[in-house]
């Protein structure tokens, strides 16, 4: 057994024709925090749905546990995924269960629990991301960030070995990003658990990763511990970590000239 | 100049009609892929049969009022139009059978199969749309829950046990009406009114007849209604398209297979 529990093996794949990941090569150790980022658009969802195996890569390999993932079978990947719990960039929450039995959902489909033990799990975690007393209130009761705490108590129900986070800081005030911050952290190492978390924020991410990938343009462009990255010349690196609009990474999605789009009238 | 344009547009013309006919037996496969996997993870809605029973609550329950209502206007007007024409004959005491047959081999069946196609079909396909939509379904397939065994085949099962008892709600509901027509309005003789029906409606040409074809309804609508949601795209414009094919593809199919159900029927 090696000690990284997802391997990404120079992975490539494409919608549509188009190459989004064009051999990745990434290694995830049991027991670590570990950060993808890089810019809008750049193919990090599309990473995790590999990883979780709900698409098939063009070339390549993903193995989680030493299984290659998109050779399994339906069972075999079911098996997988049970190992996995994964919060979704826009939470994904059952829109006809209340809050408490959407985190209640993977331990009632899932185990055999005795109905007073849910109970006391699910309001365990509720607890945890500090929404307890909104256990019964329906998704569309719910704000942004409180949806997103309610996915991420619903991602950990089962305590997975593999924690996946899509933006877990996206839309959290200060203090709930504080808070989800420390949970991470201390989820990850309470339960050995390992946790790849996808983000923007830079600043939160530095703080508890413990190694950090870069992806653009389809490659791992950097990197690194988050402390080597802060020291990092590379033009790309910089220009991520500090925010600067003018730098290697383009803005833009891939499109014609500006100026003879406005003029020319015509797409 | 206008010659190639011509050329040009048949071709279009051409590649439409080929391109509709191969999305449409397409669609016809994955349905069937669809209804086949649905059958194979049906475990889980008999051993779990709470899921099955919330889903009948939705669809069957739900739908109660609709049907009751309809059977009953229904029946009325199959009574006043029968008298009409039994009346010119001299016959206007088998205005029960009349009645009776029209609503138990034909109308019950059918016209709740395009009422539920309607009312429940539409809150299916919308449902699952716009799970796919909110990525609720790819969530469920990452906690390795089978969306077909949970989501789908509960609804299916549900489908498949109300429509036939709807259908046959809708046909006594629907007699009732006819009766209150012709016999307190109009004036029939109440005992010829129910010994004619009680002498000419045979239980296995009519009514068992009746209940296979809202049966084979039931799949047919429920498994459209499933389809169509599953298969949406998942955008707001995606789901609304799905949910109006739900009700025509439906509409067709009921009246299609009614048809051949018919048919059948008659020679066997
Ligand atoms: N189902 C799909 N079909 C076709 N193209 C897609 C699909 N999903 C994503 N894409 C394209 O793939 C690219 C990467 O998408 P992805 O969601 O992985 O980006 P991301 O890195 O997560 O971005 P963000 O940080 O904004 O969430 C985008 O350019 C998007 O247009
Ligand atoms: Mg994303």
């Amino acid at each position: 057994m090696t000690s990284n529990i997802v391997e990404i093996d120079n992975l490539s794949f494409g919608y549509k024709g188009r190459l989004l990941h064009k051999g990745i090569n990434m290694a995830f150790p049991r027991g670590k925090v570990v950060a993808i980022m890089g810019g809008s658009g750049s193919g990090k969802t599309t990473l995790l749905r590999l990883i979780g195996g709900q698409i098939k890569p063009a070339q390549g390999k993903v193995r989680v546990d030493g299984k290659v993932v998109h050779e399994q079978d339906r069972d075999g990947i079911y098996q997988l995924r049970r190992k996995m719990g994964m919060l979704f960039q826009h939470g994904a929450l059952f829109t006809d269960l209340s809050t408490f039995d959407n985190v209640a959902f993977p331990m009632r489909e899932l185990t055999d629990l005795p109905e007073s033990m849910i109970r006391d799990l699910v309001l365990m975690k509720l607890n945890a991301v500090g929404l307890r007393g909104a256990h019964m209130l329906m998704p569309t009761e719910l704000s942004g960030g409180m949806a997103r705490r309610v996915a991420l108590a619903r991602a950990i129900a089962l305590d997975p070995c593999i924690v996946m986070y899509d933006e877990p800081f996206a839309g959290l005030d200060p203090i709930s990003m504080g808070v989800i911050c420390g949970l991470i952290r201390s989820l990850n190492d309470a339960l050995g658990a390992t946790s790849i978390i996808v983000s923007h924020d830079v600043k939160e991410t530095f703080i508890i990763a413990d190694y950090v990938y870069f992806v653009a343009d389809g490659v791992v462009a950097a990197e690194g511990t988050p402390h080597d990255l802060m020291q990092s010349t590379l033009p790309f690196v910089h220009q991520f970590v500090h925010g600067e609009k003018d730098g290697p990474v383009p803005f833009h999605y891939p499109a014609g000239n500006y100026q003879s789009e406005l003029l020319n009238q015509q797409l | 100049m206008i010659k190639s344009n011509l050329i040009i547009s048949i071709a279009h013309f051409l590649r439409g009609i080929g391109h509709r006919m191969i999305s449409r037996v397409w669609r016809l496969g994955a349905g069937t892929r669809l209804f086949l996997l649905t059958i194979m993870y049906s475990g889980e809605s008999f051993r779990r049969f709470h899921l099955t029973l919330r889903e009948i609550y939705f669809t069957g329950v739900m739908s109660l009022l609709i049907i009751i209502v309809s059977a009953f206007f229904v029946g009325m007007v199959l009574a006043l139009q029968g008298y009409n024409t039994l009346q010119k004959y001299g016959s206007s005491e088998a205005i029960g059978v009349l009645v009776a047959l029209s609503l138990v081999r034909e109308l019950g069946p059918v016209v709740t199969a395009l009422l539920f196609a309607g009312r429940a079909g539409t809150a299916i396909t919308a449902e699952i749309g716009l799970m796919k939509t909110t990525e609720q379904l790819s969530a469920m397939e990452m906690m390795a829950v089978n969306p077909i065994a949970r989501v789908v085949a509960p609804r299916f099962w549900a489908g498949v046990i109300s429509m036939p008892i709807l259908a046959a709600l809708f046909s006594m509901v629907g007699v009732l009406g006819g009766y209150l027509v012709a016999v307190p309005l109009i004036g029939v003789d109440s005992g010829a009114f129910w010994s004619q029906m009680q002498a000419n409606v045979d239980v296995r040409a009519d009514i068992v007849n009746g209940v296979i074809k809202s049966v084979v309804f039931a799949v047919a609508c429920t498994m459209i209604a499933l389809f169509e949601g599953f298969d949406a795209p998942p955008t707001a414009e995606g789901v609304s398209h799905a949910t109006t094919r739900t009700v025509v593809i439906s509409s067709l199919t009921v009246l299609g297979l009614d048809f051949v159900l018919t048919s059948f029927m008659m020679v066997v």
